[in-house]
């Protein structure tokens, strides 16, 4: 892939050669209020980039599925948008991290029917079907962050 | 007649049956507003349907289904049937794909059809006294 | 950095910019005489793109980057040697015609750089200094030249599976999407996205998806039929799978999927007069609650 140097050996000052060097940007989930906030973001995120209206429903539920987590389970936190781009195709990454108590058996948590709360148990493995790229970090007292992306198809 | 709940949505009645609409606005308090609203209408007005026009709702969490299929199972409870009308392609494909198939909640592809489903004809004339206008 | 190759440095850079306009000019004569094919680029677009890349050579050795990294450092030098490929890919030229760019230009910068290096040390020191610049230069139009021709191709592929799975309008509200060869989840997907559609412009009650030309099915196609059932389901209609072969009957029943309560038929024309029941039954139904 073209698209990133490796960041360890980033002895100069000169930007990553992104053709369009994504500036991340950042949105706090604390309030219901935030969670539409950051549902819009995504929305406008999804058509800057040209994504069909399927891939934008898919890409602004599994957002929707993420920050509701990150509000209801972590207690609040942040999420953050960056625009990728690489020959033939651009990306949307989205990183949900909160402070939260974190996740005891990510496996776990991740199947169908698993839930602790509000929603129908589907929120982080339906999450993960929606996007191309999903990965989760956490640990009980460490918080939880996911991050996730997808792909325009050419 | 047009109660306005604090959802912000409001529920016409139309005959027996409740004719109302979600926004993608839709939070855990004004589900839980609008869920309590339509429970005491229904049986309050003694509604036989329901139609929940959802084709303005641009995505569908496993939130917003939730709210749905308990809308359902409560109507079903207090003896009305539920028809969700007009979910959007994009919408119904990621819903699949989330893997939530909203078991038990029956669908029709418009409030026009959901509304015929409900025992409602397009070119009936409307009763006395009931507003005159569908939906939107 | 030495300082013996900042001087190297700086003689490149003072040959990139006193003779620009001869360095391009000469490069995309080369280019020009040496493509067999053509590169099914104007010359007038080539003349631009000469000026554009001699520029961003210079722009990109002034800076502290190392030579080897300069090219995938550098994001102005790394966009125009993209773009270069990318423009090649996208017209049609042929992998050498992309590679010959690159070595036409070292050869348009070598002869103008030793014009005016006299010393032989001197001259080899910028020769090597040329070379990898621009052969990383070159791995690199290589590799976006790969990539965007695979951009083509999915892109061609998309507009092939779009052509291969019409839906088509059989009776009044009633849809049909007759698939013909063989099924793999970006086809489905296609399928599924076409129909719901459909669905919703046609005012459908019943679909159709009729399988008879499809030789097999896999686990990840029989899960994905099963979503599109699943979908139209959503969207208030009904759906009908027709055709499916004793081949793909005794594989659906081993992968243990179950159908059990999807509506089949095992042809088209029964599927069809199932479909035609259900729409007349759902008037019938909505007359006699009306009349109630």
């Amino acid at each position: 892939m073209l698209r990133s140097t490796d960041p360890s050996a980033s002895f100069d000052t000169a930007p990553r050669p992104d053709p369009r060097p994504g500036e991340p940007h950042s949105y706090p989930v604390r309030t219901e209020e935030d969670l539409l906030a950051a549902r819009h973001a995504v929305r406008a995120a999804t058509l800057a980039l040209g994504f069909g209206i399927v891939d934008q429903t898919r890409i602004v539920t599994a957002a929707s599925e993420l920050v509701r987590n990150a509000y209801i389970h972590g207690g609040g936190g942040t999420l953050t948008l960056t625009l990728l781009e690489r020959p033939g195709a651009r990306g949307l990454r989205l990183v949900i991290s909160d402070d939260g108590p974190g996740i005891h058996d990510v496996q776990q948590a991740l199947t169908d029917g698993y839930t602790t709360g509000a929603g129908l148990g589907h929120g982080l493995g339906g999450a993960r079907r929606l996007m191309d790229d999903f990965g989760i970090d956490s640990a009980p007292g460490r918080g939880t962050t996911v991050t996730a992306t997808r792909w325009t198809t050419p | 007649m047009n109660a306005r709940p604090v959802a912000g949505v409001p529920i016409l009645r139309l005959g027996n049956v409740l004719v109302t609409g979600l926004l993608d606005e839709l939070d855990d308090k004004a589900a839980l507003a609008f869920t309590d609203e339509l429970t005491q209408r229904i049986t309050a007005e003694d509604a036989s349907g329901v139609l929940i026009d959802i084709s303005r709702l641009e995505i569908i969490d496993s939130f917003v289904a939730r709210t749905l299929m308990e809308l359902t199972t409560m109507a079903r409870l207090l003896g009305a049937r539920v028809i969700v009308a007009g979910m959007l392609p994009p919408v119904a494909i990621t819903l699949v794909e989330l893997g939530l198939h909203l078991e038990g909640v029956e669908t029709a592809l418009n409030a026009e059809r959901g509304m015929a489903l409900l025992g409602w004809q397009q070119n009936r004339q409307l009763p006395e006294g009931a507003p005159s206008a569908a939906l939107h | 950095m030495s300082s013996s190759e900042t001087a190297t440095r700086e003689r490149v850079i003072n040959a990139l910019d006193e003779r620009a306009d001869k360095i391009a000019d000469r490069w995309v004569q080369l280019q020009l005489q040496r493509s067999e094919a053509g590169s099914g680029i104007s010359e007038a677009e080539l003349h631009e793109e000469a000026d554009s890349v001699v520029a961003a050579l210079s722009a990109s050795l002034a800076g502290g980057l190392p030579v080897e990294r300069v090219v995938t450092a550098h994001p102005e030098l790394h966009r125009v040697i993209t773009e270069l490929s990318l423009r090649r890919a996208r017209g049609g030229a042929s992998p050498t015609d992309t590679f010959l760019a690159v070595l036409t230009l070292k050869e348009a910068l070598l002869e103008s750089v030793q014009e005016s290096v006299r010393a032989a040390d001197d001259a080899l020191a910028v020769a090597l200094l040329i070379n990898r610049l621009l052969d990383a230069a070159g791995a690199l139009s290589f590799n976006t030249y790969v990539e965007g021709r695979e951009e083509i191709i999915g892109r061609q592929s998309r507009q092939l599976l779009e052509l291969s799975t019409p839906v088509v309008r059989l009776w009044r509200h009633v849809l049909a999407v007759p698939l013909i060869g063989t099924l793999d989840t970006a086809r489905t997907q296609v399928v599924m996205e076409n129909l719901l559609q459909g669905i919703q412009d046609h005012e459908a009650l019943v679909a159709i998806i009729d399988i008879t030309a499809v030789p097999t099915v896999d686990t990840a196609v029989a899960q994905h039929l099963m979503q599109t059932v699943n979908a139209v389901r959503l969207m208030g209609a009904d759906c009908v799978i027709s055709g499916i072969r004793p081949p793909i009957a005794v594989t659906i029943a081993q992968l243990g999927i179950d159908l059990s309560s999807i509506l089949t038929r095992s042809t088209l024309a029964d599927a069809l007069s199932v479909a035609i029941k259900i729409t007349e039954g759902d008037q019938l139904r909505a007359e006699a609650s009306a009349v109630r």
